[in-house]
């Protein structure tokens, strides 16, 4: 395998895992504040026609997805206002909006399918974004930057800020928080509208960073990954960047192995498809062999905030 | 709160089911209801596009003997579909096309259940008294492709991203990689599989991998524009349009494309259900018949290789040329067709191996 080869298959994991890892990052911050969003694809999809149509009619990509972080808070608040100032099932209500999501992005799509857009360019100038080496590391556009950023982001603000210690309280005992004075509902729907505005922005990935069109479903099952990584990362941020550059790295490399037709095929590509679930299966076992890592979960995830009970 | 979860499951029920509702028109009995059932969405400028535009043709053309037509999208090829057809039939349609491959057993199930209904399987195999089976002779279109192909490429190797290795599928690979083989002996072909019909950016991330690895054409027989869009934006030789023209999508890498025109299939069928002389059959028009059309052909492709699309392309609607007429090697080197044979089309339908010049999938 030749350098040039390795780098442009890094390139193009880099773009496969984005999304996933944007919209990750956003859901695992809702479910450290105790509640279970499983309308992650919805809201991504959301997003990605809401981008697509901005792009479309102004042609700013920043706009775009400044947009889709917005249509991402909007969808998510209808999440919000059900589970939190309702309280209704937070289980049967994000499968809800993933359907919403889904049927919405599509009305609000019709007649856009036929258009084509621009793919979002490089932060860096050609000379680096161009260059056969460091654009491995330059070649990206801004929404990748921004992805590792918020890792980092997310990390400091659960870990070292104040609020991102309220907000795991809220998540671990909503009693004990509510009894010394801070609004359980209020952090959750904070953190919801975070989570929307993630998973929005992860949408615009997809018309912005991969396929410059719009196609129905074009999300295509990755909100399922992203909801399943946050367990599979056992709530922790680095290991979400790492899950989510594996399951971006074997999607990839199945069809690396598939064109290569031959130089590529030492692993099957069969065995690269079947990857992600063998990584899961081991991460799984992984995980009951040390018990501390599962008793990461919010203690309080999925259970509605009844403080008159 | 009053909002409990069972009110919340309602709800999700009722909105579940909403869509299908949206697209069924409860009209009279007197005109044939038609029903169509699809993969994906009519907006995907590809597969289900040309199906919902032959439906709007067959509507336009017969007027108020059909009532308008009934299209249902997101089908997926399991048992869900069988309760898609079951309710199609139910609610009055006398005439039911299943335009995916996946349908075949379903349609099979229900249509013995409802014996005054008929049922036709796009792509299928399987027919019975009311379940005919129809197709178009794509595999006429790709040797066009395949012949600009073989004169475009510089590396002398193309990529074909597919979704399931179906003998439709195996059979446009083949077809492909037999005409460009005729204008270049080393052509090779590597078919990539992604097991999924709608995954625009798995589609994309597919031509990547192609480009990548030294491929310079890429043909998709999945339904939407995305790998055609890489190529475009890689700068790499070209690509095909399938389904439909997508030039809009790359203006210069399309080299040509295949359009798919189901109408006249589709108003032959209703005007023989409203004739009472349905008949259960297996159709397959291609070129000759106008069901497959080819595009116009992209900027960069000189007029001498047009011109020699152009001539397999009249060969194949005069008959003096027919593809799959040996001697044809499969991709071991070995003789499956002798010399002047022609393959059935039996054989075409259940083609399960490679041509020579196919890399098959590892």
């Amino acid at each position: 395998m030749t350098s040039e080869l390795i780098i442009a298959i890094i390139v193009t994991v880099v773009g496969a895992s984005t999304p996933i890892l944007i919209a990750a990052l956003g859901e695992l911050v809702v479910e450290k504040s105790g509640v279970l969003n499983l309308g992650v694809e919805g809201m991504m999809l959301v997003g990605a026609i809401t981008a697509f149509v901005v792009l479309f009619t102004t042609g700013n990509h920043y706009l775009a997805i400044l947009c889709a972080a917005g249509a991402g808070v909007a969808t998510s608040l209808i999440f919000g206002f059900l589970t939190l100032s309702l309280s209704a099932n937070q289980t049967a209500t994000g499968l809800a909006l993933t359907i919403f999501g889904t049927g919405f992005s599509a009305l609000a799509g019709q007649g856009y399918s036929a258009r084509p857009v621009t793919l979002m360019g490089p932060l860096f100038p050609a000379d680096l974004a161009a260059h056969p080496i460091w654009r491995v590391l330059f070649g990206y556009s801004a929404l990748v930057y921004f992805s590792f950023a918020m890792v980092i982001g997310v990390w400091w603000f659960l870990k070292k800020t104040r609020a991102g210690l309220i907000l795991r309280a809220v998540g671990e005992n909503d009693l004990s928080a509510h009894s010394i004075g801070y609004s359980v509902v209020g952090v959750r729907y904070a953190a919801v509208a975070f989570g929307g505005a993630m998973a929005g922005i992860a949408g615009a990935c997809f018309p912005l960073l991969l396929t410059p069109q719009w196609a129905e479903r074009m999300t295509a099952g990755r909100g399922w990954i992203a909801v399943a990584l946050v367990v599979f990362a056992s709530w922790r941020p680095f290991r979400l960047l790492a899950g989510a550059y594996l399951f971006g790295l074997v999607m990839t490399m199945e069809l690396y192995a598939k064109a290569s037709g031959g130089p590529l095929s030492v692993i099957p590509a069969e065995l690269w498809a079947a990857m992600p679930y063998l990584a899961t299966v081991v991460v799984l076992v992984l995980i009951s062999l040390r018990r501390d890592a599962s008793s990461n979960a919010p203690a309080c995830l999925g259970r509605p905030f009844l403080p008159t009970n | 709160m009053t909002l409990t979860r069972r009110s919340m499951l309602k709800a999700g029920v009722a909105a579940a089911a909403l869509p299908l509702l949206g697209s069924k028109a409860f009209a009279q009995s007197e005109p044939l209801k038609v029903g169509f059932v699809l993969i994906g969405t009519v907006n995907d400028n590809g597969w289900n596009f040309g199906h919902s535009e032959g439906a709007k043709y067959m509507k336009a053309e017969l007027g108020d003997l059909v009532a308008e037509p009934t299209i249902v999208e997101n089908v997926p090829e399991g048992p869900d579909c069988e309760r898609v057809l079951r309710e199609l039939a139910q609610s009055g349609h006398k005439l039911i096309f299943a335009t995916s491959f996946g349908y075949g057993d379903y349609v099979i199930k229900v249509a013995q259940q409802f014996p005054d209904v008929k049922f036709e399987h796009a792509t299928g195999y399987q027919r019975s008294d009311n379940v005919a089976t129809y197709n178009a002779r794509f595999y006429e279109g790709r040797a066009v492709c395949g012949t600009v192909a073989g004169h475009m490429s510089k590396t002398g190797k193309a990529g074909y991203i597919g979704s399931f290795p179906i003998p439709e599928v195996v059979m446009g690979i083949n077809a492909f990689v037999l005409a460009a083989r005729k204008i270049n002996p080393e052509f090779t072909i590597t078919p990539v599989y992604i097991s999924t019909w709608n995954d625009p950016a798995k589609e994309a991330d597919a031509a990547r991998a192609m480009i990548d690895q030294g491929i310079d054409i890429v043909a998709q027989h999945t339904d939407g524009p995305a790998a055609l869009q890489v190529v475009e934006e890689r700068g790499a030789v070209g690509g095909f349009g399938q389904g439909a023209d997508m030039s809009a999508f790359a203006p210069n890498a399309q080299l040509t494309s295949i359009i798919d025109h189901w109408g006249p299939t589709y108003v032959e069928s209703a005007q023989a259900v409203i004739d009472g002389t349905w008949a259960s059959a297996d159709r397959w028009p291609g070129l000759k018949e106008g069901e497959v059309q080819i595009g116009p052909y992209g900027p960069t492709v000189p007029e001498d290789v047009a011109a020699a699309a152009e001539a397999v392309k009249n060969g194949q609607i005069d008959g003096s040329l027919h593809i799959f007429t040996g001697p044809i090697n499969d991709h071991t080197g070995v003789e499956r067709v002798a010399a002047g044979v022609t393959l059935t089309d039996a054989e075409l339908l259940s083609m399960d191996w490679y041509v020579e010049g196919v890399i098959p999938p590892a």
